[in-house]
């Protein structure tokens, strides 16, 4: 029972990084029909702009914060500059410019940083509140933070006018429009919003996976999977996707045999084939009838 | 307009879009052809080594283009592919002691039937979230490839190590440069069987259903059947191409087989041009000598250098750098039209 | 100064030419109603004068250019549009669709009012405020249209077909606020309609629209009275 629950606490930490991912990935695809296949590498980077604000003696809440806010302005610049000339034309050439972003962050922290693994610092104590002994301190931290950032981004889009007019503007943007809501601005927010989230995701893992350029390039499939599973047009349900696919993915990794740890990835590529086969509006989401 | 510039507009329609070669065309491809041919004689071995290589990547652009440009399903999973060609020439040679030429044909039917099973589910998955399978296909690939328990074929972490195949009957030259002729060989017959496949019927359904799938099934096209096989001949001819690669490098390990592999390959395509069978020539050459040179510069430039490639297309040259001289041959052609008679003026 | 002034005004759908240089006045007060046939180019003009398809040509909305603007933009200069077929935010509440309507004012106590004065004109949008807006029926949804071009507080409203689909009796409660709107209120209004004997109702100046061009203007009683006019639109 002892490891059910240490499994299950362990899977709802990684479950809480899958959801800021999943979120931050749901955010864009429901203002902008994208998938952001850079969200990962942006997360990444901005792991890697926290490390060296920590370098500098920047003390850990600080950079935490910092970072969110840089990597929100990194967000909204980079969809202002580099997205927008594709926004509206192909998918394909879309899902180009994402990878060509993709490969242009991994680079860059390969060439700023160096490919050597690092360490990154945990913030929680060394051991977790309340005398609990199921799920490390920083798993624990893991969850509370997530928790934490997911509810203040609902609080946002539920009761602040912004929030409403960037919901708005991803539902209607032409009837957004007409009400004055310059449908561009929020479109950058939500960009920005998205990689300020994918930031804490990156800063929450890195002390487990360490520090490398390609650290986030399973997680995001995994935030992909959590959002699919969820419904990839509904966010409290990517949320919730993204925490049952944290805790799935342990169940199977323990108590799977053949599986283990080497074919996680497998897996979460299975999950997201199944998903997408059978049930594409995943658990939550609402179905999109198609129309000639 | 009268029956000859009825005929007359149709063979330039059809020498634009490629499915007819005009004289000119035909010599410039031969006099391509006889530089090729005769290219490993003025080179070192490394450069053949490196030719033969662009040679693969250019069958693996052309297996994406394909599936991306004539058919309209895009995959980001191609690396897979790749890798299962690879593996497949490799295990064939070493664990089984069979010859170099015979892995060909075998990593293509693998890989045909790779690719068609893997093209069954992924029917009901338009652009995004076929993308996204892909996707998770390339992340996935080299973990599977590293999975304990086929390592006794696959070698685990450390891959196979191939034996270079010498040059038969004795010939008189190098191991390299047999292997770039015989890449060669290999390559054109299939380019030549890609070419008339585009431009017959195939091509044509293929083409509807990438530009609009449901007008395409009402018209009696069984765009399920055809999806599935434009995967599976797609994979196909990555597979040959990964076969062909794993020769020439003499080298599978699992961790080459990634998700960068297929950006590399989307790069190749988007230079060359979607739906161009000539533009994977390029796409072959620009994914063989870019690293080259950027690499001087830092080990993380070429994939910046990639990436930034991959955006500047996108903003400028959408149609790749063959779909950009189709278009500058287009205009010459209409201005020595309008130069001519032209019915409208009349 | 009018409130209005179009001057030579051409549309075009891609390659496709709608409008064929259009030209009129409107002065600030009162309804002013666009007629025509399917496809003579009305809902192209109010989609013109909101900066949603290409055109050419000049548009002044209280002696500002508007032409080659962004539409959120114009509206901000007191542009209220009431577009075809509503453009609900469907998984948004009705309060949160007419509060939407005052996103771009910045007085707080006038949109608290000007929200109490929707709720008065159409009370069946108060009754329904927090049921989600995709579940409204046509008509009250075409209120909740109409109430969110008042929440703009603006000085022109365009209303874009707003009979569309709506059984005769709500029709003519809707024209009827919709009159009452424009007197109380000091609207301007500016109705397309194809219906033309809804709009003449309620309108004192009159355009008719045929193939992008306007062949008739004058006071909507003397269009109304128009013997052509009468056959090809009003039955009679």
């Amino acid at each position: 029972m002892d490891l059910f629950l240490q499994q299950t606490f362990d899977g709802l930490a990684f479950g809480g990084i899958y959801a800021c991912v999943a979120l931050a990935v749901v955010m864009i695809y429901q203002a902008t029909d994208h998938l952001n296949f850079a969200q990962g590498e942006m997360a990444m980077f901005s792991t890697y702009i926290a490390f060296a604000l920590l370098h500098h003696g920047v003390p850990y809440w600080w950079t935490f914060l910092l970072t969110m806010a840089i990597s929100f302005i990194g967000g909204v610049l980079v969809e202002r500059i580099i997205v927008r000339p594709v926004e509206g034309t192909t998918v394909l050439n879309e899902v180009i410019v994402f990878i060509g972003l993709l490969a242009i962050f991994n680079s860059l922290a390969g060439w700023i940083w160096d490919y050597t693994i690092k360490p990154f610092p945990s913030p929680f104590p060394d051991k977790a509140p309340l005398g609990v002994t199921f799920i490390g301190p920083h798993d624990f931290g893991v969850i509370g933070v997530t928790l934490v950032v997911l509810a203040a981004v609902f609080l946002f889009f539920r009761f602040t006018p912004v929030g409403l007019a960037m919901r708005a503007a991803a539902q209607n943007p032409d009837s957004a429009r007409l009400v004055g809501i310059r449908v561009g601005w929020m479109l950058a927010l939500g960009w920005g919003l998205a990689a300020a989230i994918g930031s804490v995701a990156g800063m929450m893992v890195a002390p487990i996976v360490f520090l490398e350029p390609n650290m986030m390039m399973g997680i995001l499939v995994y935030g992909f999977a959590g959002a699919l599973l969820g419904g990839i047009s509904n966010p409290v349900g990517a949320v919730a996707g993204g925490f049952m696919v944290g805790v799935l993915e342990n169940w199977v990794g323990t108590y799977v045999p053949f599986v283990g740890s080497e074919l996680k990835l497998t897996v979460a590529l299975v999950l997201i084939v199944t998903v997408l086969v059978f049930r594409p509006s995943g658990l939550f989401g609402h179905v999109v009838v198609r129309r000639v | 307009m009268d029956a000859r510039s009825n005929a007359k507009t149709r063979e330039l329609a059809a020498l634009a879009s490629g499915a007819k070669l005009s004289k000119s065309q035909l010599v410039g491809l031969a006099l391509a052809l006889l530089a090729a041919l005769a290219l490993p004689w003025f080179i070192s071995d490394y450069r053949n080594f490196q030719f033969t290589l662009a040679i693969s990547y250019a069958m693996a652009v052309l297996g994406l283009n394909i599936l991306i440009g004539y058919n309209g399903q895009f995959s980001l999973g191609h690396a897979a592919f790749y890798a299962i060609g690879a593996y497949t020439a490799a295990i064939m040679m070493e664990q089984g002691g069979i010859a170099y030429y015979w892995t060909i044909p075998v990593a293509g039917l693998v890989c045909l039937l790779a690719g068609f099973l893997f093209g069954l589910p992924a029917l009901r998955l338009e652009g995004l979230y076929l993308a996204l399978a892909t996707f998770a296909l390339s992340l996935a690939t080299p973990q599977m490839l590293k999975y304990d328990a086929i390592s006794r074929w696959t070698g685990g972490v450390q891959g196979v190590t191939i034996t270079k195949p010498d040059p038969p009957f004795g010939l008189p030259m190098s191991q390299d440069q047999w292997l770039y002729l015989f890449s060669l060989a290999v390559v054109l017959v299939l380019f030549v069987c890609a070419w008339n496949l585009l431009r017959g019927r195939t091509g044509r359904a293929l083409k509807a259903i990438r530009d609009n799938p449901i007008a395409a099934s009402a018209m009696g096209v069984n765009t399920a059947l055809y999806k599935s096989l434009t995967f599976g001949v797609s994979a196909l001819y990555t597979g040959i191409a990964g076969a062909l690669g794993a020769i020439a490098i003499q080298f599978v390990a699992p961790d080459t087989f990634n998700f960068f592999l297929s950006i590399a390959f989307l790069v190749g395509v988007v230079i060359g041009g979607l739906a161009s069978i000539p533009g994977a020539v390029f796409g072959g050459l620009v994914i063989v000598f870019i690293p080259n040179f950027a690499e001087q510069v830092s080990k993380a430039a070429p994939w910046a250098i990639y990436g930034t490639v991959l955006i500047l297309f996108m903003y400028f040259m959408p149609a790749g750098i063959w779909g950009f001289i189709r278009m500058l041959y287009a205009k010459l052609i209409k201005k020595a039209r309008v130069g001519g008679s032209d019915p409208r003026t009349r | 100064m009018a409130l209005l002034e179009v001057t030579n005004l051409e549309a075009f759908y891609g390659q496709t030419q709608v409008l064929r240089g259009l030209s009129f006045t409107l002065e600030e007060g009162g309804v002013t109603a666009i007629l025509g046939a399917n496809g003579a180019g009305k809902t192209t003009t109010l989609r013109a004068i909101c900066g949603m398809v290409r055109t050419a040509g000049e548009i002044r909305f209280a002696g500002e250019r508007i032409t080659s603007r962004a539409t959120e933009s114009i509206v901000r200069y007191g542009i209220a549009h009431v577009p075809e077929g509503r453009g609900t935010f469907m998984r948004l509440s009705t309060e949160q669709n007419l509060k939407l309507g005052a996103y771009a004012r910045k007085d707080a106590a006038g949109v608290a009012d000007d929200l109490e004065r929707v709720y008065r004109y159409f009370p069946r949008l108060k009754e329904r405020r927090n049921q989600q807006a995709g579940t409204l029926s046509g008509g009250e949804q075409q209120m909740l249209a109409v109430g969110r071009a008042l929440m703009m507080r603006p000085k022109l409203m365009l209303l874009d077909e707003p009979s569309f689909g709506l059984a005769p009796l709500l029709t003519e409660e809707l024209f009827r606020i919709l009159s009452a709107i424009s007197s109380e209120r000091q609207v301007s209004m500016l109705v397309v309609e194809q219906n033309a004997s809804l709009a003449l109702g309620i309108a004192d100046q009159a355009y008719l629209l045929e193939t992008g061009r306007i062949v008739m203007s004058g006071r909507a009683r003397d269009i109304g009275r128009d013997e052509t006019v009468r056959k090809a639109y009003l039955g009679y």
